[in-house]
């Protein structure tokens, strides 16, 4: 009974971190975009009168969408245009339950490890899910029975398949250097040290892998400078036939994307929730000396330290974003076949001769 | 629980696959299939095959789906094909469901008596690779020999019909 309240809790909590990061990443997103083209952004929203920095603006949005007439166009197939959205946004908020936020706290005499589910194949369950997650977009372009949201919708999903195999296949390394598929078990590996003070993160053995994760998975996010699928500014993305909340959900997909986007470059490249020369007891420097630290400071250091590297790569997106023109077409689908697959297998070629070496 | 999970992705995977046969539209037949080879890969995953659930998910559901859907929404067939109404085909068709029941009793009945063995199922990515590059590494060199050979045969079949 008490393992299921656990659960409970634990899905409880990394949803409401989820969303609430998600709804404040617009609100990051305006500001940011606001100071590199030199302007205030959104900063009305008040509540009795008291607007800091315009914190209160994604709740504004939110009741703005919910309270929008729910139009579903009359020649669109009604099932698949309602279910699209819904689609789109689950399988990527399930994407969560596999995260490690940290490593366990104990609790009297109870273990709790902090991530929902420790799958064996928790790396491999994400890429699943968001794959799956393209019929979200192939459908709302398809159900709306509209041209130019089909030819956004396959225009998305190309983009979509061609940079899976780059994303997949750039894995590929760091998983023969951590030999395993378990999330937890992959940050526990990045723990270790090389040459005794060099942490050995997943950027430091794989420089080459992350690159070419990086741009697949920015590509992956659907945001500039990749965002044919959509292109809000001129061309009629997929889901042009939406609007109010289920256009909201494919708003919120697209900044839940970028979180799990950021929380796997930290997992897989970063260290997970591991603080550089943190043990489970504290600090044991690399020139001499220790800090020793009580359990819980340690599990909040941990978490604090997972929390800043996601929103630091939150942050980085999205001054990507803002800073790159849109690919052409073709260089698009370029980049992702002759540069970043090649670049992938490369990787891999060179992490086998590596390590057959040492 | 666990019976109950089974019943469920069971039925979906059934109920989806009826769907597709039923269905005259091509791009709802493609899409009844995703549901039954995502609930395939739960059934997987009840048997405690975490990496056959997922990368039946990612290869079936998730790969080789989405080039189907895409090429047919790309095309827009949107009418069925008519059906052909011809006596032999229905004397065939008995014939075939006929040899399609006897052969999933036989089936069924050989799975009744199956030894139990879920050490190979249980083997995780890490034995898996082991055994297909060791023990199987013929068998699956000659498959991706096949499906190779599937492809060329589709692009020289394509390719005869642009020079007419």
């Amino acid at each position: 009974m008490i393992e299921i309240l656990i659960v409970f809790i634990k899905i409880v909590c990394a949803l409401v971190w989820f969303l609430l990061l998600t709804l404040y990443l617009t609100w990051l997103e305006r500001k940011e975009s606001a100071v590199i083209q030199d302007r205030i952004g959104a900063n009305r929203a008040s509540i009795f009168g008291i607007r800091i920095l315009g914190l209160f603006q994604p709740f504004a949005d939110a009741i703005k969408m919910i309270f929008k007439e729910d139009f579903v166009p009359a020649f669109s197939r009604k099932f698949l245009h309602t279910l699209a959205p819904f689609i789109s946004f689950f399988f990527v908020a399930i994407t969560i339950s596999a995260i490690p936020f940290g490593d366990s706290i104990r609790i009297g005499e109870r273990t709790i490890s902090l991530q929902i589910l420790d799958f064996n194949v928790g790396l491999l369950f994400i890429l699943a899910m968001l794959s799956l997650g393209i019929y979200g977009i192939i459908l709302s372009g398809w159900a709306s029975n509209n041209r130019y949201t089909l030819i956004g919708g396959l225009r998305g999903t190309a983009q979509l398949i061609s940079y899976e195999v780059a994303l997949g296949l750039s894995l590929i390394g760091l998983i023969m250097v951590f030999p395993s598929l378990k999330l937890s078990a992959i940050v526990h590996y990045q723990g270790e040290l090389i040459f005794g003070f060099l942490p050995k993160w997943g950027i430091f053995l794989q420089p080459l892998g992350f690159l070419v994760f990086l741009f697949a998975a920015l590509a992956e996010t659907k945001r500039a400078p990749f965002d044919l699928p959509e292109a809000e500014s001129e061309i009629i993305g997929f889901f042009a036939e939406y609007g109010g909340l289920k256009w909201g959900l494919f708003m919120m997909t697209d900044f839940m994307e970028i979180i799990v986007v950021s929380t796997l470059l930290t997992t897989l490249f970063f260290g997970g929730w591991q603080v550089p020369w943190m043990a489970a007891d504290g600090f044991h420097w690399p020139w001499g000396g220790e800090w020793l630290l009580s359990h819980w400071l340690v599990v909040v250091f941990q978490v604090a330290a997972f929390n800043i590297k996601v929103f630091f790569f939150c942050w980085l997106q999205i001054l990507i974003r803002w800073t790159y023109p849109r690919f052409r077409y073709d260089q698009l689908m370029d980049m992702g076949w002759k540069l970043l697959i090649p670049l992938s297998l490369v990787n891999i070629v060179g992490t086998g001769i590596v390590m057959s070496i040492l | 629980m666990g019976y109950f999970l089974f019943f469920l992705l069971a039925a979906l995977c059934v109920g989806s696959v009826l769907g597709m046969i039923i269905s005259k539209n091509q791009a709802y037949n493609a899409l009844f299939l995703i549901p039954a080879f995502a609930s395939l890969g739960g059934l997987f995953g009840l048997l405690e095959a975490p990496f056959i659930a997922v990368v039946q998910i990612i290869i079936y559901a998730g790969a080789i789906m989405v080039l189907f859907i895409f090429v047919i929404m790309m095309i827009n067939v949107q009418k069925g094909v008519p059906p052909e109404k011809k006596k032999w085909t229905l004397y065939l068709s008995f014939g075939l469901a006929v040899v399609l029941v006897i052969e999933l009793a036989v089936a069924l009945k050989a799975a009744f008596t199956l030894p139990v063995s879920t050490e190979t199922l249980k083997a995780g990515p890490v034995n898996l690779g082991r055994l297909l590059f060791t023990k199987y590494l013929y068998p699956f060199e000659i498959t991706s020999i096949l499906i190779i050979a599937a492809l060329v045969g589709a692009i020289v079949l394509v390719k005869k019909k642009e020079q007419e």
